[in-house]
């Protein structure tokens, strides 16, 4: 029974609940993604800068509050720079859409070009980012690092397995949640997002009854510019932020939003997910979970891992084209590439 | 043999004076160094041209297939490693053959069982179990090729002839993964054919960056043979000395002291030798450049190449011709792979190494793409000028940068701190003008450069 216990933990402690805070970090992302491709019918590579901005907007301000000794406690400081960061996110959402991506869209170009131009504004705001802070990796959490820590468990429970929860682990989620029900809550209740929806359903209907298609586009850069500050700070948050990695994480973004069924919100939220527990699965070695649940004679010798992690990455990429060959609307339907 | 507009010699003219310019200004090394760089661009760009601008088939998996030719490189030129091959070639050869195995035994389900949800399930659990079994061979056997000699080897080495051949064989490469992603791929929509495309392109990647044994992975591949003479050779070789010597004869008669006379010849040898091997490289690239250019003509000239316009143009109209759109798709997309495939191994064969850590999208997927959309998707002498312009951008962004920044800042002290980050990063300048250089060209030129010929015949 301790065993069985012990194996649990070990589960949780090495795949659930990093699974659960990258999932959560690459959902908000793909909802992002999704948002641009449901109202605006482009895959928009520059989401990973954008996200890239908003955390960067928010480290500055967090040493900004660091430097005035204003803080939040045991929560970080970041928490409270977020807001700003959040609408300067929203500005450069605007502003990229008002001189780059608004010209495409009365000429009515084919997505494909609307992508081109999402690369050209990829890499202005990814020189934006190296030059106002560099390249350097920058570890900007403070308050209590964790919330539990691996001995403080083992003491408690008399196990011998740790299970440890990061702060920022927990905040990820904790966001997460609320960020995703007020998100589902504002497309399903309110005017403004059925207005939305039907945007994205049929635009040509939508015009007709009357809807603003100015207020609709302004609208989701507002919400695409929260979505991606919110996970860029908090992926930034939990790993250190790199601005290079954020061209690498616009791989499983995609992957994710594709995989839930492009331009369906809650697809996104399940794909991340899906994306981020195969990662950690597949690549996670089990020796220590079947050394608890195996008897004796029947452990491994092995570490009993699938891929080593040096593939993590193309794991994604791996799910996205088995689903894109079994299922090319994704699990949920979206619409068919 | 095709004629050029007028606006097109104007920019064959700008390209070469360019570099002639480069030359008076920051020396011939240096413009030759770019050039080269150039060439490379230039052909890989024909490449991405291929696919997009005849057939309107994306590809942005143009790392990976550089990757691909850089690995043929490798594979090509580098002397065998034989101990290598005593440990680890019997288990590697039973996990291909098991491999190879796998791939039939799942094509075969897939075609006896009908039922689509159980052919998934034994398809799926036949994998797992073939992954598991050889795993165990392959494991065994790559670690012991690891093993022997880390520091110098540590894979299985190559077949030690000469790198010229890895051009081709690098096209080869790239043409053999090109082909397995368009099987699985082509037919997405052109955006989402960019994704799948970029993310394949970035596990062919990590692949060689991780697969030690046959590439060494992240510890990098060095001292790769040259196809042109070493610098040494040429300084100690007689010929070489009477050609510098000959060459230089009226700046040698004016120098009247026998000391400073022969001080002078071993400067301009060792000058002389750089330049020689530069411009060998050069005219060996240049050489595949315009072959490459030749039938990159022809075929945009042939009915085939109007087919590829008419499926680029209406893909259902042509397909109602009785056009088979699929297979064109597949075909152009694996010439264009290929031609990325010979960039590849030609940029290896520069640089003489292969470090699988080097191939980063942003480099090596999106500045092509800026250089075809720049100098003009569907024309090859658009791409060669893309190729060339943008590179060339690339370069003299940085020299560039800083003389802006200082004329800018003349006013500031030189330990401001805002000065002092400006000039910090420049080098984060040329991502900048590269993203400008994008928007403004499709915004205000969305042909191109040197837009595709309309022809009408």
């Amino acid at each position: 029974m301790i065993d069985f216990l012990n194996s649990l933990v070990v589960l949780l402690n090495f795949i659930i609940i990093p699974g659960l805070s990258y999932g959560s970090q690459l959902a908000l992302g793909a909802l992002g993604v999704t948002f641009v491709y449901a109202i605006l019918r482009f895959a928009n590579f520059a989401h990973g800068e954008i996200m890239s901005f908003g955390a960067m907007i928010t480290i500055l301000f967090t040493w900004f509050f660091q430097s005035q000794n204003i803080g939040l406690g045991i929560l970080p400081t970041a928490l409270l720079a977020l807001p700003i960061g959040i609408i300067a996110t929203i500005i450069l959402c605007i502003i990229s859409d008002k001189f780059v991506f608004q010209y495409y869209r009365h000429q009515k170009s084919v997505p494909v070009v609307l992508a081109m131009v999402s690369i050209g504004v990829m890499f202005v705001v990814n020189a934006i980012i190296r030059i106002i802070i560099g390249t350097e990796t920058i570890k900007f959490s403070d308050g209590q690092k964790f919330i539990m820590k691996a001995k403080q468990f083992k003491v408690m429970t008399g196990l011998n397995e740790g299970l440890a929860l990061k702060s920022s682990q927990v905040i990820t989620i904790f966001l997460t949640i609320i960020l995703l029900s007020f998100t589902f809550w504002f497309l399903q209740k309110t005017k403004t997002g059925k207005s939305m929806r039907a945007f994205s359903d049929n635009e040509d209907l939508a015009l007709l009854s009357g809807i603003n298609p100015d207020r609709v586009v302004f609208i989701t850069w507002m919400i695409v510019g929260v979505l991606a500050c919110v996970a860029g700070t908090l992926y930034g948050l939990d790993k250190s932020y790199k601005p290079i990695i954020y061209l690498n994480l616009v791989l499983p973004v995609f992957a994710s939003a594709i995989v839930g069924g492009i331009g369906n919100p809650f697809g996104a939220v399940v794909g991340g997910y899906v994306i981020a527990f195969s990662e950690i699965m597949i690549t996670y070695a089990y020796k220590k979970f079947f050394v608890y649940i195996l008897p004796g004679p029947l452990e491994p010798s092995g570490l009993v891992q699938l891929l080593s992690t040096d593939y993590k990455f193309a794991v994604s990429f791996t799910i996205l084209v088995i689903v894109l060959l079994i299922r090319p609307s994704g699990i949920f339907k979206g619409r068919v590439l | 043999m095709m004629k050029f507009e007028r606006y097109e010699w104007i920019a064959i003219a700008i390209m070469i004076s360019l570099f002639i310019f480069v030359g008076f200004i920051q020396g011939w090394s240096v413009s030759l160094v770019i050039l080269n760089m150039c060439i490379i661009s230039a052909i890989m760009t024909m490449g991405v041209n291929i696919s997009w601008g005849y057939a309107g088939v994306i590809n942005f998996g143009v790392m990976g297939f550089l990757a691909m030719g850089g690995l043929a490189a490798v594979i090509v030129s580098y002397p065998p490693i034989r101990e290598a091959w005593q440990v680890g070639g019997t288990g590697l050869g039973i996990s291909l053959i098991l491999l190879a195995m796998l791939v039939f035994a799942v094509m075969y389900i897939n075609k006896v069982v009908i039922k689509k949800s159980s052919k998934y399930w034994i398809n799926g659990i036949i994998i797992f179990l073939g992954i598991i079994i050889i795993r165990y061979f392959y494991l065994n056997a790559t670690a012991n090729i690891e093993d022997v000699n880390p520091a110098l080897a540590g894979f299985l080495g190559g077949l030690g002839l000469p790198i010229i051949f890895s051009w081709f064989v690098g096209g080869l490469f790239a043409a053999g993964v090109a082909f397995i992603i368009g099987k699985v791929a082509l037919g997405l929509r052109s955006d989402y054919l960019a994704i799948v495309t970029l993310g394949i392109s970035e596990i062919v990647v990590s692949v060689l960056k991780h697969e030690e044994w046959l590439s060494r992975g992240v510890k990098n591949v060095i001292g790769l043979k040259r196809p042109v003479p070493y610098e040494i050779d040429l300084q100690n070789a007689d010929w070489f000395i009477n050609l510098v010597t000959y060459l230089n004869t009226s700046k040698l008669n004016n120098v009247i002291d026998i000391n400073d006379k022969q001080e002078l010849l071993n400067n301009l040898i060792i000058d002389g030798s750089g330049i020689f091997v530069k411009l060998s490289y050069a005219i060996l690239f240049l050489i595949v450049m315009l072959i490459i250019f030749y039938f990159a003509n022809k075929a945009q000239l042939s009915p085939w190449g109007r087919m590829m316009r008419a499926i680029r143009d209406n893909e259902t109209a042509a397909n109602a011709m009785g056009k088979d759109v699929v297979k064109q798709h597949l075909i152009i997309f694996v010439i264009g792979a290929a031609i990325v495939g010979v960039a590849g191994a030609m940029l290896v064969t520069l640089d003489g190494l292969f470090t699988p850590s080097g191939y980063r999208p942003l480099r090596f997927t999106f500045i092509i793409w800026i250089m075809v959309i720049v100098g003009g998707s569907g024309n090859n002498l658009g791409a060669i000028f893309g190729g060339f312009v943008i590179w060339f951008a690339w370069i003299e962004a940085a020299p560039l940068t800083t003389f802006i920044i200082n004329q800018l800042t003349l006013g500031l002290e030189p330990t401001n701190a805002l000065k002092v980050h400006l000039l910090d990063s420049v080098p984060y300048f040329r991502y900048l003008f590269m993203g400008l250089i994008l928007l403004l060209i499709l915004r205000y030129r969305p042909k191109g450069i040197i837009p595709e010929r309309v022809r009408h015949s």
